[in-house]
């Protein structure tokens, strides 16, 4: 064997799970011939995620496979996954699918001696033949250990026995065990311990009243994987949908063509427009103009012949329907036409990573040209940090990807400068930053606008006076003399 | 009628077998019928009595259907467990 062929069997196949940023999180799937333990508490999702592991190799890589229950008979199985629309009575009978039933028997039991599971392991074997199966779930190990609960040193060896032989006859095998709590011991039992490869955990945690689900990869013998915690959703029709984070950072491209704002006058001052692929972000306090600026960019892209799709959070329809006709820009004919939709959800109404796939789901549905949110901190209000940072990262490379321009807004909370949160996390995660301010000048309050950042152009520094009238907005001369536009302290930029 | 389920040669299932062989000659009415089914030959036997663990003792035409798991070490408690007095009547 020459030095090359060492380094193609070092590459472990991968078996898709089909949970499509699950797979980015393990470098493109489970490897094949391996076991993952996937530990979770009761009612994290284990078993729909075990069993779309089997359900996504039939549907979607021709791959056969076995359900080995420990816990609720079949029958109980395939009506619980019915919801999430795998057929497994049909795949049953197409020879796709086979289950070993392993739940607990009515009869009396009593052990005396020495014992084995080589029962079970011809029963999957067996069944593994029959259907010609790829992958293996077992679940769950935890329900079994306790089914023999008083010999745990016989179980112990005879998990680590049956784990090899499936994994000798090359299926990859995914097991799920309990876990007691969120944050301790990986499983029961320690379970993982002696049988699996690769460690998984899904976490259902309540966090400010609002349930959080995450997936985490904790071990991957031989290979790299992503490290931290992914948010997901359990969806109707769908089953565990995980939210994609970092790893989509590097794929996108970037485009040099620019877009107009929907206004002449901030075209100029970002050198030429928005970037086709770019989000920026519209910071102001209440009543500076920024669902104006969202007006005018929907505007400015129909009027340029593009579809353009707004998620409002803060207004209901009437109100964005209203302010957009007093500046002079009739939404709902651009709606008629075909060419905008208004999308108005109270934040509260779902999870962050709900409102992030209704947001996905929408414009892959209507295939807009550019995209609106106003705005980020009404969505900030239901999330906690840690949520709200990952929606940003997903709702940002999502944008990206699908090479849209995107707007969103922020609410700063004081009325004279100052920074809120959102721009603190968003500011390093948009490619531009429009801020709107009010600006005391002597007895009177006017507005200004100034570019912020605009990533990969030039752009003017200047703070810009704007006034707003039934026309929309209009930019005025800069001021000279303005105070911090950050801090809002008065400071005197003429010395 | 009994059935033990085994797995091919393995130490406990063949001590399962001389126990059991052991308690037979120890009535005084042996008139047992054992099968023997090794669950590597015939697995899909042991799918449909559900078997997870060998050597497995099935006696299952009593009203209550029951299970002895293990290598039947210990007669007496086998004996108890199948509701069997040592001289072979079925209690």
């Amino acid at each position: 064997m020459n030095a090359v062929d060492v380094d193609t069997s070092e590459v472990l196949e991968r078996v898709q799970t089909g949970v499509k940023a699950f797979d980015e999180l393990v470098m493109g799937g489970l490897p094949r011939a391996r076991t993952t333990i996937v530990g979770g508490t009761p009612g994290s999702g284990k078993t729909v995620f075990a069993t779309q592991f089997l359900a996504h190799g039939i549907t979607m890589y021709g791959e056969t496979g076995v359900l080995v229950t420990f816990e609720e008979p079949p029958r109980d199985i395939e009506a619980n996954m019915r919801g999430f629309g795998w057929d497994l009575p049909r795949w049953r009978r197409e020879g796709k699918l086979a289950f070993v039933d392993a739940s607990p028997p009515a009869n009396d039991e009593m052990v005396v001696g020495d014992f084995d599971l080589s029962g079970l392991l011809s029963r999957i074997l067996h069944s593994v033949k029959t259907v010609g199966a790829r992958r293996v779930v077992l679940d769950s190990l935890t329900q079994l250990f306790d089914h023999f609960i008083g010999d745990p040193k016989i179980l112990r060896r005879e998990l680590f026995h049956i784990s090899n032989a499936l994994k000798q006859a090359g299926l990859t095998v995914l097991m799920t065990a309990e876990r007691n709590s969120e944050y301790g011991e990986i499983t029961r039992h320690r379970l993982e311990e002696f049988v699996a490869d690769n460690v998984v955990i899904l976490r259902n945690v309540l966090h400010r009243e609002k349930r959080r689900r995450t997936i985490e990869v904790l071990k991957m013998r031989g290979s790299h994987h992503a490290e931290g915690e992914a948010p997901f959703t359990l969806l109707a029709n769908q089953g565990v949908v995980a939210i994609p984070l970092s790893s989509l950072r590097l794929e996108q491209q970037s485009s040099m063509v620019r877009v107009t704002s929907g206004n002449r006058a901030i075209d100029d001052m970002c050198g030429g427009g928005f970037f086709r692929d770019s989000v920026t972000l519209v910071s102001g306090a209440t009543g500076t103009g920024k669902t104006l600026l969202v007006t005018n960019f929907l505007a400015g892209g129909v009027a340029a012949g593009e579809k353009a799709i707004l998620f409002g959070y803060e207004e209901s329809r009437g109100q964005l329907f209203r302010n957009a006709s007093g500046w002079g820009v009739d939404f709902a004919r651009m709606e008629e036409e075909g060419k905008l939709r208004v999308i108005c959800l109270y934040p509260e109404a779902q999870g962050l990573p709900d409102h992030l796939l209704t947001i996905q789901a929408l414009v892959d549905e209507f295939q807009p040209s550019r995209i609106a949110v106003d705005s980020l901190s009404a969505l900030e209000r239901i999330a906690p940090d840690t949520g709200f940072r990952e929606f940003l990262i997903s709702l940002t490379s999502f944008i990206k990807k699908r090479e849209i321009a995107g707007l969103c807004t922020a609410t700063s909370k004081s009325l004279v400068g100052g920074q809120s949160a959102s721009e603190q996390h968003i500011s390093t995660l948009t490619d531009s930053i429009i801020l709107l301010r009010y600006i005391q000048e002597q007895d009177t309050m006017h507005r200004g606008l100034m570019v912020l950042k605009m990533r990969g152009s030039e752009h003017a520094k200047e703070i810009r006076r704007f006034t707003i009238d039934g026309a929309g907005m209009h930019l005025g001369e800069p001021f000279r003399h303005a105070p911090s536009v950050f801090s809002g302290n008065d400071g005197d930029y003429t010395r | 009628m009994l059935r033990l389920y085994i797995a091919g040669n393995s130490a406990s299932s063949r001590r399962a077998e001389q126990n059991l062989d052991q308690l037979r000659k120890q009535m005084k009415r042996g008139e047992w019928k054992i099968e023997v089914i090794d669950v590597l030959l015939r697995p899909d036997l042991a799918e449909k009595a559900g078997i997870l663990a060998t050597p497995t003792l099935s006696y299952d035409l009593s009203p209550r259907p029951r299970r002895i798991i293990g290598d039947l070490s210990d007669t007496r408690r086998v004996l108890e467990f199948l509701g069997i007095e040592p001289n072979g009547e079925i209690a």
